[in-house]
């Protein structure tokens, strides 16, 4: 098949739009398959691993773009022409109002900047972020793909400095009430967060909301901050902020599991910071944790850590223990179902999806998934498997050259009809995702995905029974209730938050099984 | 700082820079945060050996080194003090530097006649034929070619010419003086639109005006000024710039000033009404006449810039129709040059693209100085000469901020709320941020004897740049202890 490969030199487009690009070629007549990229070395070699190879394309430079297509009877410059529309449209966006090009530009014209937000290419991240660092800028560095070596570094020098790293792969964090990157719009109080995941953080601060409490400030470390190399510096740096901020009157820590050294330096830090305070390392087992130590609060799940922060400023309602589980729900759904039924649990949030697996492993349940540990039960790369499963669909594996699902939650209801092939699979589990930054209707895209599995379902006599948990509040722009309506309608069952939602999973899972 | 950056985050507003993702910024606004939205590319364009060499020559924070910062504080502000004035017009052999009867004087940087475009050979026969030492174009081409005759950039005499820039020993030039540095700029007398020696062109009827210009245009306007005494053109400048001229592409506004000014010295010089009409005519017919006098102001207020040590500001653009070449201040005389670019506009009816000769002259010194293209702001009356629309002109001088030291509190743009024009360009900044100067220029026919074939934009090819930054970094690193450097 004849592939067409275009170069326009110095032609810098951001990536995500060049992913939205790229899908819309690929919608036009007669295209088989489009990419539309700038030409940095990784893209250039993804591109000769799909069987494109030109001259020019060795050529071209990482601000050049590459745009390939495999058609049979599409001409080159009808292509040329689609996609100088394509550009064209969005640069007019760009041009109506006039940006400063660079940070050292922008500082220029607006010397009270305090904070830089930087999602521009892995391989140009560390270097930006390492400016704005030096120029007392507080930063949130989205970007992944930066080497740990950099992270250290910029680290340092953020805390010879007294600023935040918020990163690399921050995906959340909320200063001074402002929801940044993906984010919830929660309300204003007295609950102050540190995180190293992006999801955590914003399942943890819509409970609060939820549970009636406030943040005061929810601020992001990158996924790696608590890893030994990085010894949780800016987690550290947070709850020093924290603990100097007169607003914040309850401190939690969010984190995957960290190694004793650097669990010990952060309690350390807890104690020292006097004020109340809440733990959750997701997915730790409980045995391992000191839980008298320091008067500090470890959780079992997010919710549970968000009930006790708002215990301890003073919300009690609803924040006794309601982790039980209405018994006569699950014998309905359960009813349903074939005894052999099995699970599939599709998390587009990381740690939402981790807290699931967790959860589930806490109930003895066999759950294979990318997010385990164990090295029989852990799934690589994207073939479907069988028995229970979660997948965290914001793995690298799934999202080489492909947005995010949260920015495009269409790319799950794919999944989902993939995992619907295997007959056995009954129950299925969300999460649902809101805020800024995510797609403007993630529940009405997994509506339809619930609808038309069931249909699948129907079709070999089966039921399907689906949960899901919103993390969201009333305040995001999508709307808390209108997304539950939206999902209530395609018979998806809405619990009250991500654990409820893998409890009642897990129930209805347990019942099947010993119906035999 | 430290302390206070910490404990005040908290406490301020939030400011926010978005780089990357729009939406990131576009949400933010939307809960009323205020965010200044970085249209983001490579630093560069990603070239790592420009990264490098731009690291050599800025702090961490992507800021000069304080010796830079203090050269290039230096080079704008000789550059805003200058006070470009005319003070009369003499001949070319009497007053140019090193100006010989066999010497023929030529825009850009240094060229060879073998390398010379259309245009430029074209200018350079008519010249000779108009000193006389050719009798036709056959013979003024072969004198060309035979080594007796010198070529050498009007930019290396204290003079400028637009497009082939061809200056010879009898023609008469303009005096400008930069009274604050007491230093000189020529230009000859601009001849008008059409078929001009400039555009290459050396018909009898070319060969005849430039004869008239220098047996009454110029004696006439001579005895004018000095009844007038000298006319400040910084004065006159600025005020064309309110009435929308950019003085390079549109000169309406200042030939009629100067018209003005003139006038009635002029009826009283000794010439006679008929010649006094003539002459007014001459002015009045041509919107351009007052360029080579706008080039010559900007040229004496930037040679004072050229060798400061340290400084990265642009002193010298010029172009000769085969090569763009730059000259920066901390690197005296050198030129740093490439292939002359092709102008993006619009043509004269009958002409095309395929008609143009490459990007030609010294007119770019306007720029250099902060106007032209960089006070395309101030003249909409021409941004459909390049393709555009009055947004457009806003947008290109504001771009020019991005890569300027200063802005010209003498020359201030109407539209932009009397902004000044962006002025002094540096070079790192070129490089860094990818933007090229803005030049309005007018294009030649590529072949000689035709002359003008429209008007238009153009860019200077970026490797000039490049070349100088690579140059400039060189230098510094010899001659800064490299202990010193981190």
């Amino acid at each position: 098949m004849p592939n067409h490969v275009i170069i326009l030199k110095d032609s810098y487009y951001d990536s995500v739009l060049l992913m939205r690009i790229s899908r819309e070629v690929k919608s036009l007549a007669g295209i088989e398959d489009a990419a539309v990229v700038m030409a940095t070395p990784q893209n250039k070699s993804l591109l000769s691993s799909a069987g494109y190879s030109d001259p020019e394309m060795d050529k071209a430079g990482p601000n050049d773009l590459i745009i390939v297509v495999r058609s049979t009877n599409i001409e080159r410059d009808k292509i040329e022409s689609a996609i100088a529309d394509l550009l064209k449209a969005d640069r007019h966006i760009e041009e109506s109002e006039h940006q400063p090009r660079s940070l050292t530009a922008a500082l220029r014209t607006a010397s009270e900047i305090n904070l830089a937000i930087i999602s521009v290419p892995g391989l140009y991240a560390a270097r930006e972020a390492r400016r704005a660092l030096e120029r007392g800028l507080h930063v949130l560095l989205f970007s992944d793909n930066v080497s740990i070596e950099d992270e250290i570094s910029l680290k340092l020098q953020a805390l010879r400095r007294g600023l935040l790293m918020m990163g690399p792969d921050c995906g959340t964090a909320i200063i001074n009430g402002k929801p940044l990157a993906f984010a919830n719009v929660v309300r204003s109080g007295s609950i102050g967060i540190v995180g190293a995941s992006g999801t955590g953080i914003q399942e943890m601060t819509c409970c609060i909301h939820r549970l009636g409490g406030g943040i005061s400030q929810a601020i992001g470390t990158g996924g790696r901050d608590l890893s030994d190399r990085v010894g949780g510096m800016m987690t550290i740096q947070g709850i020093e902020m924290l603990s100097a901020d007169p607003t914040t009157q309850v401190i939690v820590v969010i984190s995957k599991p960290p190694s004793p050294q650097v669990a010990e330096s952060v309690l350390k830090s807890l104690a020292k910071a006097s004020k109340p305070a809440v733990v959750h390392f997701v997915g730790a087992n409980e045995s391992s944790l000191d839980r008298k130590k320091n008067a500090i609060v470890f959780a079992d799940s997010l919710a549970g850590a968000a009930e006790a922060a708002c215990r301890l400023v003073g919300f009690t309602a609803g924040t006794e223990a309601i982790s039980s589980i209405d018994p006569g729900l699950v014998s309905r759904l359960s009813a349903q179902l074939r005894p052999d039924t099995k699970l599939r649990g599709l998390f587009c949030g990381g740690t939402t999806g981790q807290e699931a697996l967790a959860l589930l492993s806490r109930e003895k349940l066999e759950i294979r998934s990318n997010l385990q540990k164990d090295k029989t039960l852990r799934i690589t790369g994207t073939q479907c498997v069988s028995g229970h499963v979660i997948l965290d669909l914001g793995d690298d594996a799934f999202t080489v050259g492909r947005p995010h699902p949260m920015i495009e939650p269409v790319l799950r209801n794919e999944r989902l009809h993939l995992e619907m092939q295997d007959s056995e699979v009954g129950v299925l589990l969300f999460d649902c995702l809101l805020g800024y930054g995510s797609h403007e209707d993630p529940a009405g895209i997994l509506a339809e995905g619930v609808r038309s599995s069931r249909a699948i379902a129907r079709q070999r006599s089966t039921e399907l029974v689906a949960v899901a948990s919103i993390t969201g509040t009333e305040l995001d722009p999508q709307g808390y209730q209108n997304q539950k309506h939206k999902l209530e309608d395609a018979d998806v069952i809405v619990m009250e938050n991500n654990r409820q939602a893998v409890l009642l999973a897990a129930a209805v899972l347990k019942q099947c099984a010993s119906h035999h | 700082m430290n302390t206070g950056a910490r404990s005040n985050l908290f406490q301020n507003d939030l400011v926010v820079v978005n780089m990357g993702l729009a939406s990131f910024g576009e949400n933010l606004r939307r809960t009323g945060t205020r965010v200044v939205q970085v249209d983001w590319r490579p630093e560069a364009r990603g070239n790592p050996e420009m990264l490098a060499a731009l690291d050599l020559l800025r702090g961490t924070d992507g800021e000069l080194l304080p010796e830079i910062t203090t050269a290039n504080t230096e080079a704008v502000s000789r550059l805003l003090k200058a006070r470009p004035t005319i003070t009369g017009i003499g001949r070319a052999i009497d007053l140019i530097p090193e100006m010989k009867k066999n010497l023929v004087l030529h825009a850009g940087p240094p060229v060879s006649w073998e390398r010379m475009c259309g245009p430029m050979r074209g200018a350079v026969i008519g010249g000779l034929i108009y000193e006389g030492l050719a009798k036709n174009p056959d013979e003024a081409a072969s004198l060309a070619a035979s080594g007796r005759i010198a070529f050498d950039p009007c930019h290396h005499h204290q003079s400028v010419g637009p497009m082939a820039g061809v200056i010879t020993a009898s023609m008469p030039v303009w005096i400008v003086e930069n009274t604050t540095f007491q230093n000189r700029a020529y230009s000859t007398l601009n001849e008008g639109l059409g078929k001009v020696l400039r555009y290459g062109a050396y018909s009898d009827e070319v060969i005849q005006r430039l004869r008239w210009m220098e047996r009454v245009l110029a004696p006439v306007l001579a005895e004018a000024i000095a009844l007038h005494g000298p006319i400040d053109l910084v004065n006159l400048i600025a005020q064309a710039l309110q009435m929308g001229d950019e003085v390079h592409n549109r000169n309406r506004a200042a030939t009629s000033l100067l018209i003005r000014e003139l006038a009635p010295h002029l009826v009283s010089t000794k010439a006679g009404a008929d010649k006094v009409a003539e002459v007014l005519r001459f002015m009045h017919t041509n919107d351009h006449f007052f360029l080579n006098l706008s080039m010559a102001a900007c040229k004496s207020a930037l040679d004072p810039t050229l060798g400061i040590a340290n400084s990265t500001m642009i002193s010298t653009m010029a172009r000769n129709g085969t090569d763009f070449g730059i000259r920066v201040s901390g690197l005296g005389n050198r030129w740093f040059t490439a292939s002359s670019p092709k102008v993006d506009g619009l043509y004269l009816p009958g002409f095309s693209e395929a008609d143009a000769a490459p990007d030609i002259g010294d007119s770019v010194i306007t720029e250099t100085a902060g106007l032209g293209g960089f006070a395309m702001a101030a003249a909409p009356a021409i941004v459909q000469f390049v393709g555009g629309n009055v947004s457009r002109a806003l947008a290109f001088t504001r771009d020019m901020y991005e890569i300027t030291l200063a802005e010209n509190p003498a020359y201030r743009i109407p539209t932009l709320d009397f902004r000044g024009t962006p002025t002094g360009i540096e070079l790192t900044r070129v490089v860094a941020e990818g933007i090229l100067p803005v030049v309005n220029t007018g294009i030649a026919h590529r072949e000689p004897g035709i002359g003008m074939v429209g008007a238009g934009l153009v860019r200077p090819p970026m490797a000039c740049f490049e070349a100088a930054l690579q140059a400039f970094s060189k230098t510094f690193r010899n001659v800064t202890n490299p202990q010193e450097k981190r």
